[in-house]
């Protein structure tokens, strides 16, 4: 069983890598960015059976620091299998 | 006075804490690696370094502030053993929920490595006795994620019970009110980001640094 976890900066963080990213995309001329926030993208591949409240324990405990950061967990065990895009 | 400092992989400080210490204590420290369970009998002050503890891998100090010694270092906290975190540290100390608050990429993206002036905003503490209040020191910092964040509840709490130890006298890295070191709420835990380990000695271009080892070897002995 594989789940996700995204880590985000709490709304009103200062992003300074966000912003960083913001200007580089206006500096390569891509308008009508109104703002970027970055975060993280951790896949776990879990034991079937480990329960919601044991992936939260991780994110709380470690995944994420909850002073600065909220978290959102994606369980994908039925979710269809899509092909990332090719780079 | 028996010191402890603890060192991570990555640790790069360790040592200039090491000399430092047993320059002003006389007594040469013990280097407690990470996976140690528990500390030296009678350890009386615990220094934890600068460096990018395991690369800085998820967030700087995050696991790092997870290493089996960290349990020791909390209960020695506890029963009001002095502990200090440098740099990456703090850090450990605030992802180990030690310290209040967070440290984040410095909001000028940039690496920082220079002497900044500091202003000492309390002398009361166990570190900072033997310095004067509002008084303005010059110490070294060299980081990348120094910008200190904390809701404003926190900030004003910080503040009003004269936990803030040292400020920036000019904005750094973004933290928030120029806040460079904090203590907690025992007052025997003290986080920052510049280096006084680097500035003990003549031949380092300045002695600012000297003042907090001897002042905490005072109150230890008393």
């Amino acid at each position: 069983m594989k789940a996700r976890v995204f880590v985000t900066l709490k709304a009103g963080v200062l992003d300074p890598q966000g912003k960083a990213i913001h200007h580089a995309l206006e500096g390569l001329g891509f308008g009508g960015v109104n703002d970027v926030r970055a975060g993280k993208l951790i896949e776990l591949d879990l034991a079937d059976g480990t329960s919601d409240s044991d992936i939260e324990d991780m994110c709380r405990k470690l995944l994420a620091n909850t002073v600065i950061e909220n978290f959102r967990i994606e369980r994908m065990e039925n979710a269809p299998q899509r092909n990332p895009v090719e780079a | 006075m028996k010191s402890a400092v603890i060192v991570f992989p990555g640790s790069n400080c360790d040592r200039d804490l090491a000399v430092a210490l047993e320059l002003i204590t006389g007594h040469r420290p013990a280097m407690v690696w990470h996976k140690e369970p528990v500390l030296p009998e009678g350890t009386e002050f615990i220094g934890i370094p600068g460096g990018f503890s395991y690369g800085d891998y998820l967030r700087s100090g995050a696991m790092a502030a997870r290493s089996p010694i960290m349990r020791a270092v909390k209960d020695s906290a506890e029963r009001g053993v002095p502990v200090i975190g440098i740099c990456n540290g703090f850090q450990v100390l605030t992802e180990a929920g030690m310290l209040p608050g967070a440290l984040m990429r410095n909001a000028g993206l940039s690496f920082i490595c220079r002497p900044v002036p500091l202003r000492v905003e309390n002398s009361q503490s166990l570190f900072t006795s033997q310095y004067d209040s509002g008084e303005e020191i010059s110490l070294p910092v060299a980081h990348h994620d120094g910008n200190y964040q904390a809701d404003d509840a926190t900030l004003d709490r910080l503040e009003g019970e004269g936990r803030v130890a040292f400020r920036y006298l000019d904005q750094c890295n973004g933290s928030a009110r120029n806040i460079a070191g904090i203590l907690n709420d025992a007052g025997n835990v003290l986080g920052l980001m510049p280096h006084p380990e680097r500035v003990t000695e003549p031949a380092h271009g300045g002695t600012d640094g000297r003042r907090l080892f001897e002042g905490l070897l005072e109150t230890v002995n008393a």
